[in-house]
């Protein structure tokens, strides 16, 4: 099998293969910070963020296990990295850009068990990639969570004027929302292989 | 049963079946909820596989609660959260190959559902063992419970089976789009709105007039 070039891995993982509307990851957020449109791409840019430098790290941290022979450890060294690049980030942020910290709030510390940061580790180590492709991997799947979110929070921002039954309003709204916009990504089916 | 006297075991295990039930009240878990939910068996499975980490976490949280410094108390729950995962993830592939293909990396994921790090946060950290057990077990069957109400939609209206078992006639067309992603969304929006309009129903009950 020849290994997938870089364009279409991007594409897949942006569009395709969304992780949010096809693999169901990162759902949480997906609900909870899909209010504004500027949260939002904010909340987009740190996961991405975080999956790159994820990305990186677990890459090595597959070398090192499989030299040592113990792929057991895999999902508590996941775990524990992803944890810690969490705060490193958290602190880096608070130094950085105070506005920053304080407009993502409680989210920043909440991306820790965002299964869309641990899906990503797991499914990179499935699928066996080099770290070119590791790191282009990461940076669609970014791409793709904070696209569905900023397309969530543009839908829910209309529907906050939108006249609905009190039955309605709330979660099983936002979840038809979802589902109306999963069947829209099913359009993209077949665009990258 | 009156919300003065100091809760029961039994009151604990009770609540995680429908009053706090963990998907349709506290809105939690939603991805494994949606992604392993397109047949009735990958539901009970995974619905299983959770309760069993539910249960094991909780226990042992609650054994050693007085001994964890609070500031590392979330990564002590966490790392104790994926050895009982990682225990799950080679016990399923040792039963059932095919099952531990159909569920794929949401095994693994169970680490990060946020079910059981909140029991453990807003439970376990704070209850003596027995009553933590009856938490855990009570919200992993709400859990699993939950999950079948989907999974059994999903398969009966995307495949026309049940459990594997087919019940229409041939003539039957599947309604695919119910075992993709979109149907798994659509599901749980309906299914939302029937547990509002029964819970709303049960409040206008008991207020009196």
């Amino acid at each position: 099998m020849t290994p997938e070039p870089h364009w279409q891995i991007l594409l897949n993982s942006a569009l395709v293969n969304n992780f949010v509307l096809a693999w169901f990851l990162g759902i949480c957020p997906f609900l909870g910070v899909s209010n504004k449109v500027g949260t939002a791409s904010r909340m987009g840019a740190a996961v991405t963020f975080v999956m790159l430098v994820t990305a990186l790290a677990t890459w090595g941290i597959n070398m090192l296990l499989d030299t040592v022979g113990a792929p057991y450890l895999r999902l508590i060294a996941f775990i524990a990295v992803i944890a810690s690049t969490v705060q490193l980030v958290e602190m880096f942020i608070k130094k950085t850009s105070p506005a920053l910290f304080k407009a993502l709030g409680i989210f920043l510390p909440l991306i820790t068990t965002n299964c869309a940061i641990l899906g990503l580790a797991l499914l990179q180590t499935n699928k066996g990639y080099d770290l070119g492709r590791a790191i282009i991997f990461a940076l669609g799947s970014g791409l793709g969570f904070t696209l569905a979110l900023v397309l969530m929070a543009g839908v829910r921002e209309r529907l906050e004027l939108a006249d609905m039954p009190d039955l309605v309003k709330g979660t099983a709204a936002s979840l038809a929302v979802a589902g109306i916009l999963s069947v829209a990504f099913m359009g993209f089916a077949g665009l990258g292989s | 049963m009156s919300s003065s006297s100091p809760p029961t075991t039994t009151d604990e295990f009770i609540k995680g079946l429908w009053r706090e039930n963990p998907v349709f009240v506290q809105v939690l878990g939603m991805c494994p909820t949606l992604a392993v939910t397109n047949s009735a068996v990958n539901a009970v499975a995974m619905g299983l596989a959770t309760t069993f980490v539910l249960v094991m976490s909780n226990l042992a949280i609650s054994a050693i609660r007085r001994f964890v410094p609070k500031q590392v108390r979330i990564v002590t729950y966490i790392l104790l959260i994926a050895t009982f995962v990682t225990v799950v993830d080679y016990a399923i592939a040792a039963i059932s190959l095919p099952l531990h293909k159909a569920l794929g990396a949401f095994i693994s994921l169970i680490v990060v559902n946020c079910i059981i790090l909140g029991r453990a946060e807003a439970f376990a950290g704070k209850n003596p063992i027995l009553p933590s057990l009856a938490d855990g077990l009570g919200m992993g069957i709400g859990f699993t419970g939950a999950l079948l109400t989907l999974g059994v939609v999903r398969e009966v209206l995307g495949m026309g089976t049940l459990f594997g078992v087919a019940l229409f006639p041939a003539a039957f067309q599947p309604w695919v789009i119910m075992v993709l992603p979109a149907g798994g969304f659509f599901t749980l929006s309906a299914w939302m709105l029937v547990f509002n309009a029964l819970r709303r129903r049960q409040r206008a009950l008991s207020e009196p007039a």
